[in-house]
């Protein structure tokens, strides 16, 4: 019986590898439609497993709580691993970003059923007005040579701040427009529609994804200045305040809804197979082209030796904050599929425990190793579980904490026998390197170039 | 950083001041404005209810305390080896266990009685403790001895990246372990005291609260188990100092923190030294555990987790190597966190607390004691 399970889950394991190495196949081919064609295919393959033919199903319903589980792990663990990975900033934080993004889009869409339209505008507007003034006094800031930190950081906390407090106004202001086409939640409106829902949740996820990159630009402009073990510790500290700051989310914080401590329940329960599936193919695909671009070369370099990188001309901070903010969008992207495949949202999912798991997930993949960190999410979901379900035969209730005895001790022997992860640095076809051909030396003489620069 | 202004003539460079980088108003302005207000809260806090407010401080200076003798563990082991023991926080937990287990198990608190019936009961409550004590920190200096040879040794020279995984991985494994039925249960336990609590008040001079009694209004109240806290910081404090400053493997550990192949060269045994400095960074955590189970008398096997972090905090605030600097660090910390308890609300103490660290880090990089660093080239 349990032989079986493992075995079963060992299978899964192995299969969901091999669909993501066709995949990624797939995608490396140079005809475009063949590309098109075959992300189809990869997605109908599993929506065919997942649906239910007369009584029979490949993938049962909690096989597929594990896929959206994965899905959103591999988006979350994509972002760690192109801020520690490839960018070398230790961070703690992921898992805070992840938290805001799932409570954000949770509220928006839980508002959106009950017949308030306040979450979507004021969050939409916000971000939008935030992310100008942000821009704006960046762009501002630019005339200035050599302004501290602490300055830009006051200016840019401040232009949020009023741009929030704009959009809590519009807010306000276009609710009652929207209100009565909404209806309540027994009696629902037209833009209450299926298919006005799934737009709703589709802005939901984007919004959610960029409000936490606003947050991740804004905590990330002071805090990547301090050296790399402190700024750990502060990434974990945020951490540690968003998940307070949720516990406390209908007393401090004014959101009723979100219940605190207790859990926010009744969250729509829109991730389909459809959106997890979009959504990771969205975030492998932004983050191989940004890596394989030169501002990718730039954030790797940061990370091989700042001094050099920096005499070759290349911004340092411009570059980690990029990789910051970017690994968190992705961050708050997986959160809010994540919120809407669960339904329910406690702040004990965000908590400290918890954070250490994208970095276990990327470190066992292999740092700096795109198809490691996809195949470990999965890997990493599939196996948890199904180590649970073994387990549960033998220990009982003690199951869940016997699981978590047994892998730390598997993370040490990793670390002690393969340090650089389980896949190092292999990348399967579309997200491997391409290669760099040296470019050709121009058939003129050097004086002659440097002349006519001059 | 000196502005270039394109339109200025050739002066003859005249030696003043140097020019402040432009806005940078904007952001002392920033730390200045939320200076006063904290400042504001707390000044008027303390004139409209001072003994309130002495209230406060002193539930602070127990948190600072005991915070500054897990901080200590982390700011010797980051001085030698870089690396953030997370495991530290858990060696602590392991402390107070064991502590819980010598007394409510085992009685071991009442061996003296037990043995020699005829000694005072104050004498015996003494030595049993202090037998408790000693025994939490002799496991905890075994048990960290044993984690550091077993886990982070052998990857001593990987990158830093894998030591700090490892570090997850046994924090985690020592949880979790410790969560088990047969092991510590994941139950809050309530925890036996080995002596009783005196509490005191203070309103026009001392007085002892009699059991049953309360203090009366106004009054401030504080209890033995302050006054131990205090002194056995104070006490380890000093025995650090003193084994830091003076005595060989003091210099030994001082020498490897500085520059490991040379000292190496030098004859001192490296690794020996960093196993010594891991046991009695784990001795005082061990004390501390003990002592803050006394203190708050509630103990399960996640205890450890934001005790360990806030005093890892404490330990960068003060300047991560250095010994009063973990201390200095810690009673901030403590202050801190009771401030936040009594004036804003207590679930804030956490976010608070790491607030605190960002902005010291922030106007101060190496923290309050910390020597810059040097730079490589």
């Amino acid at each position: 019986m349990e032989l079986g399970f493992l075995l079963g889950s060992i299978v899964k394991i192995i299969g969901i590898l091999a669909y993501l190495y066709g995949l990624l196949k797939v995608l490396a081919h140079p005809n475009r439609w063949v590309k098109i064609i075959g992300v189809v295919v990869a997605f109908g393959v599993i929506q065919l497993a997942l649906t239910n033919i007369g009584g029979f199903q490949v993938l049962t319903n909690f096989d597929s709580g594990l896929l959206f589980q994965a899905c959103a792990m591999t988006m979350v663990a994509l972002g760690l691993n192109l801020i520690y990975g490839f960018n070398g900033q230790f961070s703690l934080g992921q898992w805070g970003f992840y938290g805001i993004g799932a409570y954000t889009a949770a509220d928006i869409t839980y508002r959106w059923v009950n017949g308030d339209a306040r979450g979507l505008l004021v969050v939409g507007f916000g971000t939008i007005l935030g992310g100008l003034a942000l821009i704006y006094i960046g762009r501002w800031l630019k005339r200035f040579r050599g302004v501290p930190v602490l300055s830009s950081f006051t200016l840019y906390l401040i232009g949020a701040i009023l741009a929030g407090i704009l959009a809590v106004f519009i807010g306000n202001a276009l609710n009652p427009m929207l209100e009565p086409l909404l209806g309540t939640s027994l009696n629902p409106g037209i833009l209450n529609s299926p298919l006005a829902l799934q737009i709703v949740f589709f802005l939901a996820v984007v919004f959610a994804g960029i409000f936490a990159a606003e947050v991740s630009f804004l905590f990330g402009l002071p805090v990547l200045t301090l050296g790399s073990d402190y700024f750990g510790i502060a990434t974990l500290g945020f951490t540690i305040v968003v998940n307070v700051l949720m516990i406390n989310s209908d007393t401090i914080l004014p959101f009723p809804e979100m219940k605190g401590g207790r859990g926010m329940v009744g969250i729509p329960k829109l991730t389909t197979w459809f959106w997890a599936f979009f959504f990771m193919m969205a975030v492998i695909i932004i983050m191989r082209n940004l890596i394989q671009s030169s501002t990718g070369r730039a954030i790797i370099s940061v990370r091989e030796d700042e001094v050099a990188a920096k005499a070759m001309g290349i911004d340092v901070a411009g570059s980690k904050l990029l990789a910051f903010v970017v690994g968190s969008f992705f961050a708050g992207i997986g959160g809010a599929v994540y919120a809407h495949f669960i339904g329910f949202l406690s702040p004990g999912t965000f908590g400290f425990l918890q954070s250490f798991n994208p970095l276990i997930i990327i470190v066992f993949g292999g740092l700096g190793s795109m198809t490691g960190t996809i195949a470990a999410s999965f890997g990493w979901i599939f196996f948890l579980e199904g180590l649970l379900r073994v387990l549960l035969s033998q220990m009982g209730t003690e199951a869940p904490t016997w699981r978590f005895v047994l892998y730390p001790i598997t993370l040490l022997l990793l670390m002690l026998i393969r340090p650089q992860g389980l896949l190092g640095n292999i990348e399967w076809g579309f997200l491997k390197q391409k290669e760099v051909l040296p470019r050709e030396i121009p058939a003129v003489d050097q004086p002659e170039v440097a002349a006519s620069k001059a | 950083m000196q502005q270039v202004s394109g339109s200025s003539q050739v002066v003859i460079p005249v030696p003043k001041k140097k020019k402040q980088p432009p806005l940078a108003w904007v952001g002392q302005g920033f730390f200045i404005l939320l200076g006063i207000v904290v400042a504001v809260i707390l000044i008027s806090n303390l004139i409209r209810q001072p003994t309130l407010f002495a209230q406060f401080f002193i539930s602070g200076l127990q948190l600072g305390f005991v915070y500054a003798m897990i901080a200590l563990g982390y700011t010797m082991v980051y001085g030698i080896v870089k690396l953030i023991n997370f495991a530290h926080g858990d060696v602590f937990m392991v402390g107070a266990f064991v502590s819980y287990f010598a007394v409510a198990r085992f009685r071991l608190h009442q061996w003296p009685l037990a043995v020699f019936p005829e000694i005072s009961p104050g004498l015996g409550v003494v030595i049993g403790s202090l037998t408790v004590i000693l025994l939490s920190m002799v496991i905890c200096s075994a048990l960290a001895i044993t984690i550091e040879r077993v886990a982070y040794k052998p990857l001593r020279d990987a990158p830093r990246i894998a030591a700090l995984i490892t570090a997850i991985g046994v924090s985690f494994f020592l949880e979790y372990f410790g969560a088990l039925n047969f092991v510590f249960s994941p139950r809050f336990i309530p925890y036996e005291r080995p002596f009783e609590v005196v509490a005191w008040y203070i309103k026009d001079g001392i007085h002892l609260i009699k059991p049953g009694e309360a203090p009366p209004d106004g009054a401030i109240t504080f209890s033995n188990i302050l006054v131990i806290i205090i002194v056995a910081s104070i006490l380890v404090q000093i025995f650090l100092q003193f084994l830091v400053k003076r005595t060989k493997i003091g210099i030994a550990m001082r020498a490897s923190s500085y520059d490991k192949p040379a000292a190496r060269l030098m004859g001192i045994n490296v690794d020996s030294v960093i196993s010594f400095t891991f046991a009695i960074g784990a001795a005082f955590a061990g004390l501390g555990g003990v002592l803050y189970a006394i203190a708050y008398s509630s103990i399960w096997t996640q205890l450890g987790i934001l005790p360990g972090l806030k005093a890892f905090v404490a330990a960068v605030l003060g300047g991560i190597g250095s010994i009063p600097g973990a201390f200095v660090g810690a009673l901030i910390m403590g202050q801190a966190e009771a401030m936040t308890m009594g004036y804003i609300s207590t679930p804030m103490r956490d976010a608070v607390a790491f607030t605190i660290l960002i902005i010291v880090l922030l106007i101060r990089p190496t923290g309050i004691f910390g020597e810059p660093e040097k730079e490589k080239v």
